[in-house]
């Protein structure tokens, strides 16, 4: 499991999605801000049974610039994005936001006579969000570890109403052993929108204020969520008020690597 | 349309920071959303009613012209007459032409938002007239000259300590010396103040929720029973409405009863639900004796064929509102538009600039919950996302944030410089933290970054990159 398995010489696929292999997408935020959350969704794919592999010229699936009007770029994010993934059975991606970027909007950037297309929805079709793609793709019953800590579950808008991730992260973690107690409003935004949070920083440090406010009165020791954005939204909010609730994404807590240490490098 | 949505950002600090206005917000933001889910939930056909609604308008869009031509028939048939107004101006004169023809001096209305699209009190009471608001709430913000704060509890935003304050002040001159704070009374005074409006009115202005083709008729539907008023008992009335809001039949009419009330208010039905089909008849024992119809365009049919198209279904219900954390945390009158909230932000460019009013597309964390309840499923992320396109082919976009964009799509066409420019980033985040409850924090980041950390810190990433680890051959 060590080396990457090189996939050179296949054509794309299908759609079937019955295959073994897995084009894992870190997504920005998840490379940037939270490394280990790539390699506990790695860990994870892997311990299901999936060859999988990081495609080392991957950057962005183009949300910042489909946000922002900027629809050229987002086009060209897409288009790499495509060919980067081609190769693999299915593309899996630790956000319910980035896979909805992939899965919804991106056939929506291309017209019907668009050479590029064709590859675009197909790579689209194959794309899935992590906790969703382990348990209504791969048949996933139980994964993971057990974790003593109560927690509570934030639902990132994008995965809930786009891919309709709800029941899939929550039946992952309490198949693993996790306690979860449901805070009021655990639907409702946290405020972190992309670039939403930096355009309208007082409307989204109320919004998150609210939000960090319903975590702490769940009682939970940590809040989970399946987004990065969302997390360090929340983790930052909870972090100025002083609250020892911690906020882990969901693969961090399947995968049994919620340790807040930095890593030693030897360990690799 | 006055729109003054540049001061979007300060208008909202100043409603965050304001502790009253919080608490009204409340009830828009909890109580409706949960009285809407409860009426929803006990009528399981209610999804299936939403896709009839939206198949109605879509094809009544599609056959805009031919429907309204058949309403026109209709309408003069039953002795009434349509006038047509492609622009704000021409509706404002025509209903001021239709008024002195009434030679009116006193003006009732009924709750219109299109006619607050109009800004048509203002041109009337500019001419000489005197037009009373009789909707409560209406009533309660013409007397405050405010805006409406949501488009069905326009004043609900307010205390009954200020709208006493507000009463006092307005009926002092009518001879009301005394403070009245009891809501209870604080109605009842509306009520004795408005009865003397509505008999000496000399015409009637109403709004309309749908126009139906088939029959000729004007759908009206409301809780406090004015609008009935105001179109029964001056000698005459006057509808004021867009074109959008024509229906096929009276069949079809019926999906929309069932999914307005619920989605606006959470009830199963309103408390009235009036079909006006023209002046009063030989037989009939009242009535207006003119009954005149003004069907607006202003904007709306340059919306047909357009990617925005979709947003001409809404039926103003509100739950997009109410649904909404940005509207909920920051009240209608922040937008600076009579149309706020997710429909608003969707309205008011297409209705008048997106020049004008590109802050409010952007005032969204695209949270797809106003998609979620919109009864006629209008994809409004989608529909503001298009106005942020044209913002950005327009090159309104805010300098610093295209630049941003265009380096970011620069790194996306070079990997390697975007694993660089991520760790390097990583790196800088690193330096700029400090230690807090045993994790390594970021309190006070530069340049756009200022926004975030103005509530919240940033946790610094412990680690080099992801791409770079697994490059170096790191795999758990």
């Amino acid at each position: 499991m060590e080396v990457p398995r090189r996939m050179s010489g296949k054509s794309v696929k299908d759609g079937s999605g019955t295959g073994k292999s897995v084009g894992l997408f870190v997504t920005c935020l998840v490379n940037t801000m939270r490394p280990r959350v790539g390699f506990a969704t790695l860990k994870l794919l892997e311990e299901a049974g999936f060859e999988v592999t990081v495609p080392a010229g991957q950057t962005c699936c183009g949300q910042p610039n489909y946000n922002a009007g900027d629809r050229e770029a987002a086009k060209d994010f897409a288009r790499r994005f495509a060919r980067e993934f081609s190769q693999f059975d299915h593309v899996v991606a630790p956000s319910g936001s980035c896979a909805a970027m992939i899965r919804v909007h991106h056939p929506r950037l291309f017209d019907a006579d668009d050479p590029d297309k064709e590859l675009v929805d197909a790579v689209a079709a194959r794309t899935h969000e992590l906790t969703s793609f382990l348990t209504d793709v791969a048949g996933v019953r139980t994964t993971g570890t057990a974790t003593s800590e109560t927690l509570t579950y934030h639902d990132s808008c994008s995965g809930l109403r786009e891919l309709k991730v709800k029941q899939q992260p929550r039946t992952l973690l309490r198949a693993a052993g996790a306690e979860i107690t449901e805070m009021e409003d655990a639907e409702v935004c946290c405020g972190f929108g992309g670039l939403f949070c930096v355009k309208y920083p007082d409307i989204s440090g109320e919004m998150v204020r609210k939000k960090s406010d319903e975590v702490v009165k769940s009682g939970a020791g940590a809040v989970v969520t399946g987004d990065v954005g969302c997390l360090l939204n929340i983790e930052g909010a909870l972090a100025r008020r002083n609250d020892p609730v911690r906020a882990y994404h969901v693969a961090e807590v399947l995968a049994g690597m919620t340790d807040d240490k930095p890593r030693n490098e030897d360990d690799a | 349309m006055h729109v003054t949505s540049d001061k979007f950002s300060d208008n909202a600090r100043a409603a965050i920071a304001d502790p009253q206005l919080q608490t009204g917000l409340f009830v828009f933001g909890k109580i409706f959303p949960l009285l809407r889910e409860a009426t929803v939930g006990k009528l399981p056909e209610f999804d299936a009613l939403r896709d009839a609604a939206k198949d109605i308008k879509v094809h009544t869009l599609n056959n805009l012209g031919t429907y309204l031509e058949a309403f026109e028939a209709r309408v003069e048939e039953a002795g009434g007459r349509v006038h047509w107004a492609r622009t704000a101006e021409e509706a404002n004169t025509i209903v001021e032409k239709l008024c002195a023809e009434a030679e009116a001096r006193n003006i009732i209305k009924s709750k219109s938002m299109v006619t607050e699209e109009l800004e048509l009190n203002d041109h009337l009471i500019g001419k000489g007239y005197n037009v009373v608001e009789t909707d409560l709430g209406e009533y309660i913000i013409q007397l405050r000259k405010e805006k409406p704060f949501h488009i069905v509890g326009p004043a609900l935003h307010l205390t009954a300590g200020q709208v006493s304050e507000t009463f006092y002040e307005a009926h002092k001159p009518l001879g009301r010396t005394e403070k009245v704070e009891d809501k209870v009374k604080l109605v009842e005074e509306a009520r004795i103040v408005l009865r003397e409006r509505f008999k000496q009115a000399d015409v009637g202005i109403t709004g309309a929720n749908f126009l139906v083709a088939e029959t000729g008729q004007v759908a009206i539907i409301t809780n406090e029973g004015n609008a009935d008023l105001t179109a029964t008992l001056p000698k005459r009335h006057i509808v004021v409405t867009g074109i959008e809001k024509i229906v096929p039949t009276l069949d079809d009419l019926s999906v929309f009863l069932r999914i307005l009330p619920r989605s606006a208010t959470g009830q199963e039905t309103s408390n009235y639900v009036s079909l006006y089909s023209g002046p009063r008849r030989a037989r009939d024992a009242d009535g207006p004796a003119q009954f005149d119809i003004v069907l607006v365009d202003n904007g709306r049919t340059d919306m047909l064929g357009t990617p925005v198209e979709e947003m001409l279904r809404c039926i103003r219900c509100g739950a997009c509102l109410n649904a909404c954390p940005v509207f909920t945390t920051v009240g209608g009158q922040s937008y600076g538009s009579v149309y706020s909230g997710p429909m608003g932000s969707v309205w008011t460019p297409a209705l008048a600039s997106v020049s004008s009013a590109a802050k409010l597309p952007n005032a969204s964390s695209f949270c797809g919950k106003c998609e979620e309840v919109c009864p006629v499923r209008i994809p409004l992320p989608s529909m503001m996302r298009h106005w942020r396109e044209k913002e950005f082919e327009a090159h309104l976009t805010p300098a610093g944030q295209r630049w941003g964009l265009g380096i970011w799509a620069w790194l996306g066409r070079h990997p390697s410089l975007y694993r660089t420019a991520t760790n390097l980033a990583g790196i800088g985040l690193r330096l700029m933290a400090h230690t807090r409850n045993g994790r390594r924090m970021v309190t006070k980041l530069p340049f756009i970054g200022s926004g975030w950390t103005q509530s919240r810190d940033l946790a610094a990433p412990p680690e080099p990159s992801f791409l770079s680890q697994y490059r170096e051959g790191r795999r758990r």
